[in-house]
């Protein structure tokens, strides 16, 4: 669906140290079922944000201020979104307020999904996410700058570390487009491919 | 130039490359089940049809209960509500749909292949991260998101940057008692759950084609635990046996003409792949995960390893957390650790052969587990195994002989263990939770599964073949 664009954002970040962070993780399958409304926040990292009893667990970094309120750009640890293709783990990242997520390496499926969201998920290199890590642990609440059209990300000490992105998706995420639109331009690009490049014998059962 | 399997299929559906590398490739089946609300409602949203209905097939798995077939036995009204407007959505744009009553119902990576939905050479997606299953006979298929589902039902199209392409060899004469499931966790325990991302993966070697079809989806159905886009196998002579006749393949001249073009399909001498693994089959032994993520797997024959021996200091803490929520010490036998629950279904082990070889491991055995749950992958597995009589053997020795779904691989339809309790599982997840909070999974074979149901622990299923 159509977006917010998305073209640059500075706002506090948030340490999550786990590598392997799984998509049942970020959502439990058991709340999989319920349509998207404005209680679907409190999914986002339940079973970690959250005791057997309810109660917050002080251990887990998005339960302390000012990560809770404040934290807009999450920066993870390597193969962050790993695991099922639940596009509600992008849902309730960006119910809960985040952006923006930034590791060394995503799920193939969890990265593709946010981009069909106007969620950005950025690769930056291990060392520079482990150091981003320490300063956002150091400095509770530093802000990180995130420029999608020069695609550069500047953390708290002021370094600038350059990201990629692909015109079609900094296009679409720039304008908040949902690339439906653009492939229905293409409609008449997929009449002729269905009728000179498909199988003969796929036959009926096409 | 000498091509992969993997460029052959993907440039066949190409319709249009972008300079910046964004590809519209064309989709010739797509898979749906329960969880595609999300996708309908966003193409009821832009009031648009589904553009190629025939090329859609829609399945309830992951809601659906297992102890019976009947919708009032699903665990609540939103999960009935999934399983009921699937149906709908389905009808109301003309796309194939087979219900909670139908005999073509299944898992749908299980019925995929078992219906001749799943082909050669086809580029097939679903809203499922084991898609990768149907690489096992030699197509191109990947998990995919809601808002792609969308693209999908509209325009059936889908924009994917080339992923790069990885062969992962595994060579040498099976050692006797070790399953597809072993391979695969073998091979994810070697490379790590992110060791093939942004690839896809062609399994190759003399171990990989000796392979049953069924194993075959087995290995290809957990690539994604290794981080790949996709799994795939070279088509073969058992591969095609396997098609012959099924109710979506073609048939007569169509068939002639299909086998000609699959024929074609497999790796060129001499192709490149821009990464090779290799492994000893030989080496292979029948293995369990003990952490909390595919990658952390052993031999069942050996001890919990040592987080002092990881190979860094921040595997050693992940060693540390993963050992710290199962429970387990380091230097324990695995042998030595009591098993509460067991569970044999899933996408990647609920097939015939599966049940076989879970049935000679509890023939004339009882269950020691508080309990133990099997759930074929579908109608026609289940239909098949009761004229075999293993539903008889599987209920003597005290499981629970059920309905087919997704079931307590991820627990939507509430099939759950409960806080702290340890499940033999022959699924493809060992994450947190994913079998109920507190829950610890280890991923295991159907008859390493079987074996640890008779004694109440893990034990090596060589021991009781």
């Amino acid at each position: 669906m159509p977006q917010t664009p998305f073209t640059a954002l500075t706002a506090a970040g948030v340490p999550l140290d786990s590598a392997n962070v799984d998509t049942d993780q970020v959502i439990p399958a058991r709340f999989l079922k319920y349509p998207r409304s404005d209680t679907s926040w409190t999914f986002l990292f339940h079973d970690l944000r959250l005791r057997p009893d309810g109660s917050e667990n002080p251990d887990f970094i998005l339960s302390n201020e000012p990560y809770k309120s404040k934290g807009r750009i999450l920066v993870a640890d390597r193969n962050f979104g790993c695991g099922s293709s639940r596009e509600s783990a992008v849902y309730a990242l960006q119910d809960w307020g985040f952006r923006a997520v930034i590791a060394p390496s995503f799920g193939d499926i969890f990265f593709n999904n946010s981009f069909k969201n106007g969620f950005l998920p950025i690769r930056l290199r291990t060392e520079v996410c482990n150091a981003l890590r320490q300063d956002l642990h150091d400095a509770p609440g530093a802000e990180i700058a995130i420029d999608v059209e020069a695609q550069t990300v500047t953390g708290p000490d002021g370094v600038a570390h350059s990201f990629e992105l692909d015109d079609f998706r900094k296009y679409c995420l720039t304008r908040g487009l949902d690339d439906i639109d653009f492939t229905l331009e293409q409609t008449r690009k997929i009449d002729a491919f269905e009728r000179d490049n498909r199988p003969s014998w796929l036959g009926h059962n096409a | 130039m000498p091509q992969t399997q993997f460029e052959k299929i993907w440039d066949a559906h190409v319709i249009e490359s972008r300079p910046d590398g964004q590809t519209l490739l064309y989709v010739d089946r797509h898979l749906l089940h329960e969880g595609s609300f999300h996708g309908f409602e966003y193409l009821d949203q832009r009031d648009m049809p589904v553009r190629r209905p025939g090329q859609s097939f829609a399945v309830a798995d992951h809601y659906i209960p297992t102890t019976s077939r009947n919708l009032a036995d699903t665990e609540d009204d939103v999960a009935r509500s999934l399983i009921t407007r699937l149906e709908a959505n389905a009808a109301k744009h003309g796309v194939s749909h087979f219900g909670i009553d139908s005999e073509s119902q299944g898992i749908v990576h299980v019925i995929g292949p078992e219906q001749g939905i799943t082909l050669p050479g086809l580029l097939i997606v679903c809203g499922d991260s084991h898609t990768a299953t149907h690489g096992a006979l030699g197509a191109y298929a990947f998990g995919i998101g809601a808002s792609e589902v969308t693209h999908v039902l509209a325009t059936q199209t889908l924009w994917q940057m080339k992923p790069k392409a990885m062969r992962i060899s595994v060579d040498g004469a099976r050692p006797a008692g070790v399953t597809g499931k072993d391979v695969i966790l073998a091979i994810i325990a070697q490379i790590s759950a992110a060791g093939a991302t942004g690839h896809a993966v062609e399994f190759a070697g003399s171990l990989i084609r000796d392979l049953s079809m069924e194993e075959r989806m087995t290995v290809c159905n957990m690539t994604i635990e290794a981080g790949g886009r996709a799994g795939m196998i070279a088509p073969d002579e058992k591969t095609f046996a396997y098609i012959k006749g099924r109710r979506y393949a073609p048939d007569g001249e169509d068939w002639d003409k299909a086998l000609a073009a699959w024929l074609a399909l497999p790796s060129d001498e001499g192709a490149v792949f821009d990464a090779e693994v290799t492994l000893d089959g030989t080496a292979i032994r029948p293995m369990l995960t003990w952490g909390t993520s595919p990658e952390q797997a052993a031999a069942l024959a050996d001890t919990v390893p040592d987080p002092a021996n990881a190979p860094n200091a921040e595997k050693a803490e992940e060693w540390r957390d993963a050992l710290d929520y199962i429970g387990l010490t380091a230097g324990q036998h695995f042998r030595d650790v009591a098993v509460d629950k067991v569970f044999i279904g899933s996408c990647t082990n609920s097939r015939i052969e599966d049940l076989r070889a879970a049935a000679a491991v509890l023939k004339g055995r009882q269950v020691q587990v508080k309990q133990a749950l099997v759930s074929p992958g579908s109608f026609l597995v289940k239909k098949q195994a009761e004229a075999e009589g293993l539903d008889r053997i599987f209920k003597e020795a005290g499981f629970e002989w059920r309905e087919s779904g997704c079931s307590m691989c991820v627990g939507m339809n509430g099939d759950l263990a409960e806080r702290g309790e340890r499940v033999a599982s022959t699924s493809n997840r060992n994450f947190r939770g994913r079998q109920g909070q507190g829950v610890r999974t280890h991923l295991v074979s159907p008859a390493s599964a079987a074996a640890a149901a008779i004694t109440g622990h893990f034990a090596d299923p060589r021991d009781f073949a």
